[in-house]
């Protein structure tokens, strides 16, 4: 990446969107397609008051410095998960980390080891490619009778509290350099199917994750668990996920060693 | 197993087409595991197990080339031996010993984590055996020195 900045400045006369008690200077990475390689953007002079979080600073900063700057967005109360970020090198979720922690100036980049689609905004398809095949959609006592999925979706998906927002895709220091590795988010999701089958065969989804790339190349750093903003724990998920493997390979040289 | 997922992440071979892939460290993809940056206990335990495990494998083959110098006769040995005993070089012995300490002990907290037998107690592992590993040094320090 390239470190050429360039520099935008609010003037005087842009409005606070609260009652500014200081201005902060962010540096924000950059990539449109086609548009050369990614680089960072300076916005300085950035007013936030006392509750200001990251991603209100980046609306600010769209609204009245860069309206071509691309964020994605909903719920702002970290329920939705899609406003992971990277902010000074740290996984967060932009709508609920306050700028008033973070030092003067504020690096702000995407999560990391998955495609960036634009600015800050990564394309999430590969994480969801990565979910087990046999998670399950919504309980059935949850569905509503007349409840249909639409057309074009195979059915509503529920993860329990995991919110998919990759922040432990990102955090990940095996992910860093193993593109093949499945992931902290979609282990945690066999490891809750274990827990609550929901009519899937355990065995499959033990199969599923007893494989170089599966539960196996986990490192236990617990970055996952470090950054998950859900309390899904997925470090300790794997763990337990090893666990099963392991009692269940020793149950099967029992089995044989008595055949 | 899975082969689909033996063969590469699902929608891979798109990413040329999707954008860049933003990676931690420092400016290598490759050293994404070493950047320290918000790292909590156990990324900071995993990247020192990774670099003493470096150590070691270093440390291993240097110790072999140590040891053909007895293929060099008695005076050769004798000759290191006594380069050996000087106080800096049992200052890198010490160093030595914080790397098997480490990489040893931590080998243990992540086994008994990693295979499922306490999946939830890394950290408290992690201090209690750094209590000991610590113990172990200073009683080892001061064997080591106590005749210089």
């Amino acid at each position: 990446m390239t470190t050429d900045t360039t520099t935008h400045q609010a003037n005087a006369e842009a409005p606070a969107a609260v009652e500014a008690i200081g201005t902060r200077t962010f540096r924000v990475h950059r990539f449109k397609r086609g548009g050369g390689a990614p680089r960072f953007e300076e916005f300085a002079n950035v007013p936030v008051g006392p509750a200001t979080t990251v991603l209100e600073a980046l609306r600010w900063i769209r609204v009245h410095l860069d309206p071509s700057l691309a964020l994605r967005h909903s719920c702002f109360h970290a329920s939705c998960g899609t406003c992971g970020l990277q902010v000074n090198g740290r996984e967060v979720l932009g709508c609920v980390a306050p700028v008033g922690e973070l030092g003067p100036v504020i690096t702000v980049e995407p999560i990391a080891n998955i495609p960036v689609l634009v600015d800050v905004v990564v394309d999430m398809t590969e994480f969801y490619a990565r979910l087990p095949e046999q998670h399950p959609y919504v309980r059935a006592s949850e569905a509503l009778p007349e409840a249909t999925a639409p057309a074009d979706i195979g059915g509503f998906e529920r993860y329990e509290d995991c919110i998919e927002c990759g922040l432990c895709l990102s955090a990940c220091p095996v992910s860093a350099t193993s593109d093949g590795y499945v992931g902290p988010a979609a282990l945690a999701a066999g490891q809750r199917l274990l827990e609550e089958p929901r009519g899937v065969d355990p065995r499959t989804i033990l199969d599923w994750a007893d494989d170089p790339l599966g539960a196996w190349r986990c490192h236990a750093a617990f970055e996952c668990t470090e950054v998950c903003p859900s309390g899904v724990h997925p470090a300790e998920r794997i763990m337990s996920l090893r666990g099963e493997l392991v009692s269940g390979r020793i149950r099967n040289d029992r089995e044989e060693t008595q055949a | 197993m899975s082969s689909r997922r033996t063969e590469g992440v699902p929608g891979a071979e798109l990413r040329e087409e999707r954008g860049p892939v933003l990676r931690k460290g420092v400016g290598v993809p490759t050293s994404g595991w070493f950047d320290p940056r918000g790292r909590g206990l156990g990324g900071f335990a995993f990247a020192a197990n990774r670099v003493t495990g470096l150590g070691l494998v270093v440390y291993l083959y240097l110790h072999l080339g140590v040891l053909s110098l007895l293929l060099r006769g008695e005076q050769a040995w004798n000759d290191f031996l006594a380069l050996a005993t000087t106080t800096v070089f049992l200052g890198l012995d010490v160093l030595l010993l914080i790397g098997i300490l480490y990489h040893g002990l931590n080998g243990v907290r992540v086994a008994l984590v990693g295979t499922g037998v306490v999946p939830d107690r890394q950290k408290a592992l992690w201090w209690a055996l750094g209590v000991i590993g610590t113990m172990l040094l200073v009683y080892s320090v001061l064997h080591i020195f106590e005749e210089v």
